[in-house]
């Protein structure tokens, strides 16, 4: 029985969940990229959007884990599916292996640099538990230092609203 | 069996029932559907198997699971398969945090009980969020079978569900301005005292519910909006080339949001588990009684909506979304949040 | 346990690193902008990440902002890439270079 709950308690801790959905993040984009089929990578995107919204609620934050799937999951990779099979988008001719060679160079040192960076400084200690309610949140949103940002972006999501209707349109 | 155990294990037994309990409804809902409609049609509908048809749904369920499972060849397979395990999940993901009845004691013991698996404090916004993945089995659906009517009835159900989904969201607003929390039980329990208490009451939020259930009618591909599954168009929609387990559970998926639909009505808007007349006996088994009843009432509303109306034609259905529903949700919104901002309502 | 903020900076920068890799590797333009999308989510982990560890919340605030901002560049770019379609007939990266010198 004690063994049971050491078991349960590992599983469910914060750090076991955060591996499993950061492998799994990683592996999804990696299937982003390296899929021949744009429509398969973006339901390897997804993925990841779902698993990075799991990582946002394990780090404190519920509202921007909700709204992660609610804008990107729900909306944005419901506008690129819709697009991609809209215009009928085939599988693509994969680059020369010289190509992807470099490309995996490139990731590996980007990556080695900041592993480096990030292990060799002294570690930031998370601070003590903070009110992260959509309250505090509303409550942060609205003071005075991002009200008027928050109104700007109303006017930007018109502005690519408006944009976006001229741009596709079709010439009657 | 120390305390963690002992509520891990609460929540387990709770998962299991309220699975149990929503498949036995599913169940007893397609029953429910075909006499009901039968009855509005003067004819009988499902009566041999079983006293008053009781035994319908099994008999359905065994045929389904005999069937022959067919897969076009041209079809993407893992997208074929993945199509109805994304609508059961999310449909069953969705229905997972909404509350069913107010905390009770199991009688002769001390535990005490809340019918919801997840209290989450941003419960609202969660069940949001959720109806909105579930917008890709009809995407998966429709392009995986590689034939012309899955994917135009696919495209097309898809664009009707997120068209519906702002008018949806918006109407929540209402609600959770009101009550001042996104958690579902806060909810509820600003809903209590007498029934114009209630959010449906016209000095609450009469117009958020009206285009709250509309818009929800139109998310779970209900009639009127039933467009991308009629059988007189596009064969069937999205889910032509599915058959047997994978139709089956496409089809509990549906049937599963339309209960959420109507659990989250009864609770958003009709006071939930709260009797409208305070001298009423409250708490415990009889909250539970109250919601269940104010829940059927509204999947038999669902099941007369199907009966009496015809259905909308596809440019008439994104007109309504788009001019009429948003417009008024989002007045709704403004005349709320003025409201309770100016005069503290 | 909970988790060190490092290891949330790792998995963002490892993010960020598939991103760029992403861009520089595919050749249809949908397909590098996901890993547009990519990368601009490993920076939102990385400012959920901050944010925990100052016990601050504008880091949230501002995934608040990326989001809707990246919301608006996602509409945008797809009409974008509707026109371009309608224009050429393909979707390959290499087949728009009439501005190239």
């Amino acid at each position: 029985m004690a063994a049971l709950e050491q078991l349960l308690r590992l599983v469910l801790s914060e750090a076991f969940l955060f591996y499993v959905f950061s492998g799994l993040a990683v592996a999804s984009a990696l299937g982003v990229v390296l899929q021949s089929n744009p429509v398969h990578s973006a339901f390897s995107l997804i993925v990841t959007f779902c698993s990075l919204s799991a990582i946002y609620g394990l780090l404190g934050a519920p509202f921007i884990a909700v709204l992660q799937i609610i804008v990107y999951a729900g909306a944005i990779m419901v506008l690129f599916l819709f697009v991609l099979m809209l215009l009928n988008v085939k599988r693509e001719a994969p680059r020369a292996g010289r190509a992807l060679a470099a490309a995996a160079l490139l990731l590996g040192l980007l990556f080695a640099v900041q592993v480096g960076t990030t292990l060799s400084g002294p570690g930031l200690t998370p601070a003590a538990g903070y009110d992260a309610s959509t309250q505090a949140f509303a409550r942060q949103l609205f003071s005075p230092r991002f009200v008027y940002v928050f109104e700007a972006t109303s006017i930007l999501i018109l502005a690519a609203l408006v944009g976006a209707v001229v741009v596709a349109k079709k010439e009657p | 069996m120390t305390p963690a155990l002992q509520e891990f294990l609460l929540i387990l037994l709770k998962v299991v029932i309220i699975t149990q309990l929503l498949l036995g409804l599913f169940s007893f809902m397609t029953l429910a559907e075909r006499r009901l409609l039968a009855f509005m049609q003067f004819r009988l509908g499902p009566n041999r198997t079983g006293p008053f048809g009781i035994l319908q749904p099994i008999a359905d369920g065994i045929k389904l699971f005999f069937k022959e499972e067919l897969m076009p060849a041209s079809a993407s397979a893992w997208a074929f398969f993945a199509a109805p395990i994304v609508a059961v999940t999310a449909a069953f993901m969705a229905i997972a945090t909404v509350p069913y009845g107010p905390p009770f004691r199991i009688p002769g013991t001390s535990i005490s009980v809340t019918p919801q698996i997840a209290d989450l404090d941003v419960g609202l916004l969660f069940i949001f969020a959720i109806t909105s993945l579930g917008v890709y089995s009809v995407v998966l659906a429709g392009w995986s079978a590689n034939s012309k009517f899955s994917l135009l009835g696919g495209l097309r159900s898809s664009a009707q569900m997120f068209s519906y989904e702002l008018s949806l969201g918006m109407s929540f607003v209402g609600v959770i301005m009101l009550a001042g929390s996104f958690r579902i039980s806060d909810i509820v329990a600003s809903q209590a005292g007498w029934f114009w208490n209630w959010n449906i009451s016209p000095s609450k939020q009469l117009l958020a519910g009206v285009v709250y259930f509309i818009s929800a009618a139109a998310e779970v591909n209900r009639t009127p909006f039933d467009l991308p599954e009629g059988e007189t168009e596009l064969v069937a929609g999205y889910h032509t080339e599915y058959s047997s387990m994978k139709f089956a559970l496409m089809q509990m998926a549906e049937y599963i949001n339309m209960i959420t639909v109507a659990v989250l009505t009864t609770n958003l808007f009709l006071g939930g588990w709260n009797p409208g007349l305070p001298f009423l006996p409250v708490g415990g088994l009889w909250g539970l009684g109250y919601f269940a009843a104010k829940t059927f009432f509204v999947l038999f509303v669902f099941i007369w909506m199907r009966g009496t109306l015809p259905r909308f034609r596809y440019d008439q259905l994104m007109n309504f979304g788009w001019k009429v529903l948003i417009p008024l949700a989002a007045l709704n919104v403004l005349g709320t949040a003025t409201l309770v901002a100016v005069f503290k309502w | 346990m909970t988790i060190p903020l490092e290891h949330a900076l790792l998995l963002s920068t490892a993010l960020f690193a598939i991103g760029v890799v992403g861009v520089f590797l595919r050749r249809n333009v949908i397909t590098v902008f996901m890993c547009i999308e990519l990368m601009l989510n490993a920076v939102n982990l990385a400012f959920v990440g901050f944010s925990r560890a100052t016990g601050n919340l504008d880091g949230q605030i501002l995934v608040f902002f990326v989001m809707t901002v990246a919301a608006a560049e996602a509409a945008v770019g797809l009409a974008i890439v509707i026109a371009l379609r309608r224009q050429k007939d393909t979707l390959d990266l290499d087949a728009f270079s009439s501005l190239r010198w």
